[in-house]
């Protein structure tokens, strides 16, 4: 088995015991939680307005905001990192059908295991620090995984070509 | 572009020297037919939900958020609790339909890359057959549990919150982990063997035309589905949260001050902010969970016994109906019921071709209990 074949299906088979740890973690500990918050503070902001107490429902609405905030990158985070460690596994058995030396192939199963750690990470620290270097590291996470992805078709299609 | 068939016999004796391993009710055959029956059974599900099912939730849930603002405008504490429960009912009846979809298919997927992993299981095939069927058995019944939640609720439960269908689905999900843990001993077994030896398995090196089909038109759509990702998460994602916040702040406001007609508007503008949210959402997924599908029926292609051409038309099928489905998902925002129809025609060709090579497989595996390979295979 070549270098990138292997980083491809050990990393991905590594990601996917990452993304389904981090998936049990959240469903036990905070997945309730953050749903319960969330009914909770809508109903709370409606029947604030219902009270006609302005304030409270803005507040309660603010309360809203933060926790589906959260709950939608808790859930992006296990799914992206399960499904990016499926396309890992699936690329590296089939990586012998691209056409490509061996050091570009591992170039792009570098990229391809790098951004798809990265991507879900950048995500997840969004929920921790608003700032612009969470984002920043989900968006170089993507790309990469884009960027190399475009590059294993290109070499497919250079195999299918030159069959 | 090059068929296979002049290759099968030799294909066919390599897997089978590989380790016996798609013999009559082998452990990879079941787990290739069990797979794809999942994917089958949980796409037809999920076929008939968005047809039935889907629409009608929301616009009950949309109802009962409306409902709800009503109530708040005309100082009704009581009827805004009352419509919040309907609307978390609404929401888990839809939840755990959406659930059952997409662990059948989760599941379905898992199958086919455990069957793809038999060579490198050092278990005996007995093992190995009862760890497929309790597999398939908990993969079966974690769904099936989810579905049967919204209706069984918590009658004779001896839990306060958690209802017999709760508790069977988790017992489906955990014999699903023992499973695969026990596959997952299996490889590390065969990788601490110190004179190990790659395992023989003629299929990841069968190039069928139809598994090439698959394979390449995977990997676009994937392709597709990461760039259409992308675009979302940068043009629309953050400015859809600004809106579901911002018209949700509007509903309350408007309500605090008695303004009806204010909260229809903005009611209504939240409903169509949902709608946009579930088509990009859908439309991302499908096509990326369409792609990894393609390219894992690539690799089994061997062992559809179909003729070379129907085996390539049926691969084509399938890609038409992964490309249709997510491109007109994301069409429905402009064209209405008619882009979610053809969606909906373009997620009935995927069942239709997934079918097709369902049966291909089934004939395949009698052919192999008959103990011949024809090359004349009809389609």
């Amino acid at each position: 088995m070549s270098a990138a074949r292997r980083l491809l299906i050990v990393g991905g088979m590594a990601l996917a015991l990452l993304g389904m740890i981090y998936g049990g973690w959240y469903a036990v500990f905070a997945e309730h939680q953050e749903l319960d918050g969330i009914g909770r503070s809508l109903a709370a902001s409606f029947s604030a307005a219902a009270g006609q107490n302005a304030a409270a429902a803005q507040s309660a609405l603010e309360q809203y905001r933060k926790l589906k905030y959260d709950y939608d990158r808790h859930v992006d985070v296990h799914g992206h990192w399960i499904g990016l460690a499926m396309l890992l596994i699936v690329l590296g058995i089939g990586l012998d059908r691209v056409s490509f030396g061996e050091q570009v192939k591992m170039l792009l199963a570098t990229a391809l295991a790098v951004g798809s750690f990265l991507f879900p990470l950048g995500v997840l620290l969004e929920t921790l620090d608003h700032g612009s270097v969470p984002r920043a590291l989900a968006v170089a996470g993507s790309a990469l995984v884009i960027v190399s992805l475009a590059g294993v078709t290109l070499g497919l299609l250079k195999s299918e070509t030159g069959n | 572009m090059a068929d296979c068939n002049s290759k099968r016999l030799g294909s066919v004796a390599g897997i089978d020297r590989g380790g016996g391993a798609f013999h009559p009710m082998s452990a990879r055959r079941l787990l290739l037919l069990g797979g794809i029956g999942l994917i089958l059974v949980g796409m037809l599900f999920g076929d008939i939900f968005a047809v039935f099912v889907l629409h009608q939730n929301a616009a009950k849930a949309g109802e009962s958020l409306s409902s709800a603002a009503r109530a708040a405008a005309v100082g009704d504490a009581r009827a805004v609790a009352l419509s919040f429960q309907a609307v978390g009912s609404f929401l888990e009846n839809r939840g755990t339909k959406v659930d059952t979809h997409v662990h059948m298919i989760a599941f379905g997927y898992l199958a086919l890359m455990l069957a793809m992993f038999e060579p490198w299981v050092e278990l005996r095939e007995s093992t190995r057959k009862q760890l497929a069927w309790t597999f398939l058995f908990g993969a079966w019944l974690l769904p099936v549990g989810v579905f049967l939640i919204h209706y069984v609720g918590l009658a004779y439960s001896p839990l306060q919150a958690i209802g017999w269908a709760s508790i069977f689905a988790d017992f489906g999900g955990v014999l699903v982990i023992l499973a695969s843990l026990a596959y997952l001993f299996g490889v590390a077994r065969h990788l601490r063997q110190p004179e190990r030896t790659a395992p023989e398995d003629g299929l990841l090196g069968d190039r069928c035309a139809a598994g090439r089909v698959l394979f390449a038109g995977g990997l676009a759509l994937v392709l597709f589905g990461f760039l259409q990702g992308a675009y979302y998460a940068g043009v629309d994602l953050y400015r859809h949260e600004v809106l579901d916040y911002s018209l949700l702040s509007e509903m309350t406001i408007t309500a605090a001050a008695k303004n009806v007609a204010a909260v229809d508007t903005a009611v209504g503008e939240y409903g169509e902010l949902a709608g946009e949210k579930a088509v990009d959402i859908a439309a991302h997924a499908h096509a990326i969970e369409f792609g990894l599908l393609a390219m894992l029926l690539g690799f089994f292609q061997p062992y559809v016994r179909l003729r070379e051409s129907w085996k390539r038309n049926w691969a084509w099928l399938l890609l038409l109906g992964s490309l249709v489905l997510p491109v007109f998902v994301l069409l429905e925002l402009k064209l209405g019921l008619l882009a979610g129809g053809i969606a909906d025609v373009g997620g009935g060709l995927v069942i239709l071709a997934l079918l097709a090579m369902w049966i291909g497989i089934v004939r395949y595996t009698g052919e192999i209990d008959a103990g011949y390979v024809s090359m004349g295979a009809r389609g």
